[in-house]
């Protein structure tokens, strides 16, 4: 096809034009490495000339957020993009928002920490985006892209389940993804939504009284316990239905696998060739990957528990989605960590003999 | 002769405006928010936005300013609501973009959403009440407090030495490039108040002519803060916070154009 036209770029700037391309109304970010090009490449691209998309530089990500907030309670597509001290700063707006249920992209290139840390990738904030992060009772969609392709097609999936669930929805890719050039398709373009249809699709939205209706009030403010208690269950049940509904996860190898790796990101691409390796030295090795980091796929990997005979949580942090693994495999297989730190990227040798060590 | 026949022969002075519901205000009697709340109900109204407006509450006494002026409210976190008018602003050219903010949301924990949203020169306009107390949270000290004052975070009365200078954060935002108009009123008195309103009047209009952004500062009582009487509160406004807190005009660049 003709418009399947591929491209070399780095991932954060498939970020960048796959927000022009899927009807994004507005970016409003801060500089930070390792992502700053999600924004250069915005402002060199002007989208205001074309698409009409607004693109803000902010004062900090304290009010990056906040202008996130502000255009989704208008019911436009807005997000904004930042590394790991960034959205460590947003995370009071991001409670805001999930609070009062307002649908939104937040894009986080992960970086080593904790504090200023290193610019280099790490995968040190699962913690952060898969269990609240802020103050609350909340969650965020959040989606893992292991490559520049996916960085580009999570954009518009990403708005599309925010949405779907009035939620705040995260892209948690990590340096590497985002700095790394590969092959891409950029999706195909989408036009953004007319002020009419945002009014007719987003009845919640302020937009302005129009036709008289009766005035929309987005807060995330009830004083009265027993009515928090009912918007709490209310979110409760939302996060339910997008976890019976939205777990999305690859299969690698899994079918005669005697061992299971699980891992996301960068470190899932890493894995893959940790498992070439491995199957090379008679040691039957998939993978699973998750997609979706929230909701995780717990029913995937308490399948997998019970057929395999160990499994390895590889992450480039020092083990967090492992207690998620420990949690769904109840017991069923031994499960272990195996991961590096502070910007370190594990090499797929090391995987293969944390493999043979641990179990 | 009923209630009825005597409003029908008299001639109407004053009223309740249709964009103010008629639900008991939290505020307590004597408070300056009431009275302003009232005159950008009467603005909006007089405009024409109804269905066009967009308004920003704070985190402070005027948190549930959405339950009071029946227009659309975004609720904003505390000192953020210039960052949200500036994307609802952006998003939604043609809509009256106004915030609501008091001075501790304002002039303290969102200094910075503030100076920056009014020197982009966002075409939206921040209503600024300054009682030069934290009202909602029980009467703790304002960067706006004046000095000498009491409150429950400077119980022997703010010293500079302790707690620093009071902020003229209006006197700043004048400095700025972006602002259009900037203005401190009150409304502690009936020419006041019609002084405030042509006020809020002047910088809704230059928020739709677009010509940067707006500050319409209300030095304010609070009585309850205070622990004065409202007449008392008012009196001690004029005494004290006038001196430090000038009224008028600082800046009024849309008048020349």
């Amino acid at each position: 096809m003709a418009d399947q036209e591929i491209t070399l770029m780095k991932g954060n700037e498939a970020i960048a034009h796959a927000a022009i391309r899927c009807g994004c109304d507005g970016y409003f970010g801060y500089p930070i490495t390792p992502q700053s090009e999600v924004l250069e490449t915005l402002a060199a691209e002007k989208p205001w000339e074309t698409t009409g998309m607004v693109v803000l530089q902010a004062e900090s990500e304290v009010a990056s957020i906040n202008m996130v907030y502000g255009g989704a309670a208008t019911g436009k597509r807005v997000m904004t993009s930042s590394s790991s001290p960034g959205v460590s700063l947003m995370q009071e707006g991001i409670s805001y928002m999930a609070g009062a249920e307002l649908p939104a992209l937040i894009v986080n290139v992960m970086r080593g920490g904790p504090g200023l840390g290193t610019i280099q990738p790490s995968q040190s904030d699962y913690f952060q985006a898969c269990k609240g992060g802020g103050h609350g009772d909340y969650h965020l969609i959040v989606l893992a892209p292991a490559s520049v392709q996916e960085m580009a097609d999570f954009v518009d999936l990403a708005f599309e389940l925010a949405f779907r669930y009035r939620n705040p929805a995260m892209i948690m890719a990590d340096g590497a993804i985002g700095q790394m050039m590969e092959k891409v398709v950029l999706p195909p373009f989408k036009p953004r939504r007319t002020e009419e249809e945002i009014i007719r699709e987003c009845p919640w939205a302020t937009t302005g009284r129009v036709g008289m209706r009766k005035p929309n009030i987005i807060t995330s403010l009830e004083l009265r316990s027993e009515e928090m208690e009912v918007i709490n269950l209310r979110i409760q049940a939302k996060y339910r239905e997008i976890e019976e509904k939205e777990v999305r996860y690859e299969e690698f190898m899994l079918d005669d696998a005697e061992y299971a790796i699980v891992a996301f990101g960068s470190a899932a691409r890493i894995a893959k060739k940790s498992i070439e390796i491995a199957r090379a030295q008679g040691l039957k090795v998939g993978l699973l990957r998750p997609i979706t980091l929230w909701p995780f796929p717990s029913r995937e990997v308490a399948r997998l528990s019970q057929k395999v005979k160990g499994i390895l949580s590889l992450e480039i942090n020092a083990g967090q989605m492992v207690e998620d693994i420990m949690l769904a495999a109840g017991g069923n297989a031994p499960v272990r960590h195996f991961g590096r730190l502070g910007g370190i990227i594990p090499d797929p040798d090391e995987v293969v003999e944390a493999l043979r060590n641990m179990f | 002769m009923t209630r009825e026949e005597i409003i029908e022969k008299g001639t109407v002075v004053a009223k309740k405006p249709d964009l103010l519901n008629d639900v008991p205000m939290h505020y307590c009697p004597g408070c300056s928010h009431g009275v302003v709340h009232k005159l950008v109900a009467e603005v909006i109204q007089e405009m024409g936005m109804t269905e066009k407006t967009i308004a920003i509450s704070p985190v402070g006494c005027a948190v549930f300013a959405y339950k009071y002026i029946d227009v659309d409210w975004q609720e904003a976190a505390h000192g953020r609501a210039p960052a949200l008018a500036t994307a609802a602003k952006r998003l939604w050219p043609d809509r009256l973009v106004f915030t609501y903010q008091g001075d501790g949301d304002l002039a303290c924990i969102g200094t910075a959403e503030t100076i920056h949203a009014l020197n982009r020169a966002e075409n939206i306009t921040i209503i600024f009440i300054n009682n030069a107390i934290y009202g909602m949270t029980g009467g703790q000290m304002a960067p706006t407090t004046l000095l000498g004052m009491k409150t429950a975070t400077c119980p022997y009365g703010r010293e500079v030495s302790l707690h620093g200078y009071p902020l003229k954060i209006t006197e700043i935002a004048a400095t700025l490039d972006g602002t259009c108009y900037v203005t401190r009123q009150s409304v502690h008195t009936v020419a006041a108040i019609n002084r405030a309103k042509k006020a809020i009047r002047k910088a809704f209009e230059y928020s739709m002519q677009g010509r940067g952004s707006n500050l319409v500062e209300i030095v304010s009582t609070c009585n309850s803060g205070w622990k004065m009487s409202p007449e008392k509160a008012n009196k001690w406004m004029e005494e004290n916070m006038f001196k430090f807190y000038q009224l008028g005009d600082l800046k009024d660049t849309g008048a020349a154009k």
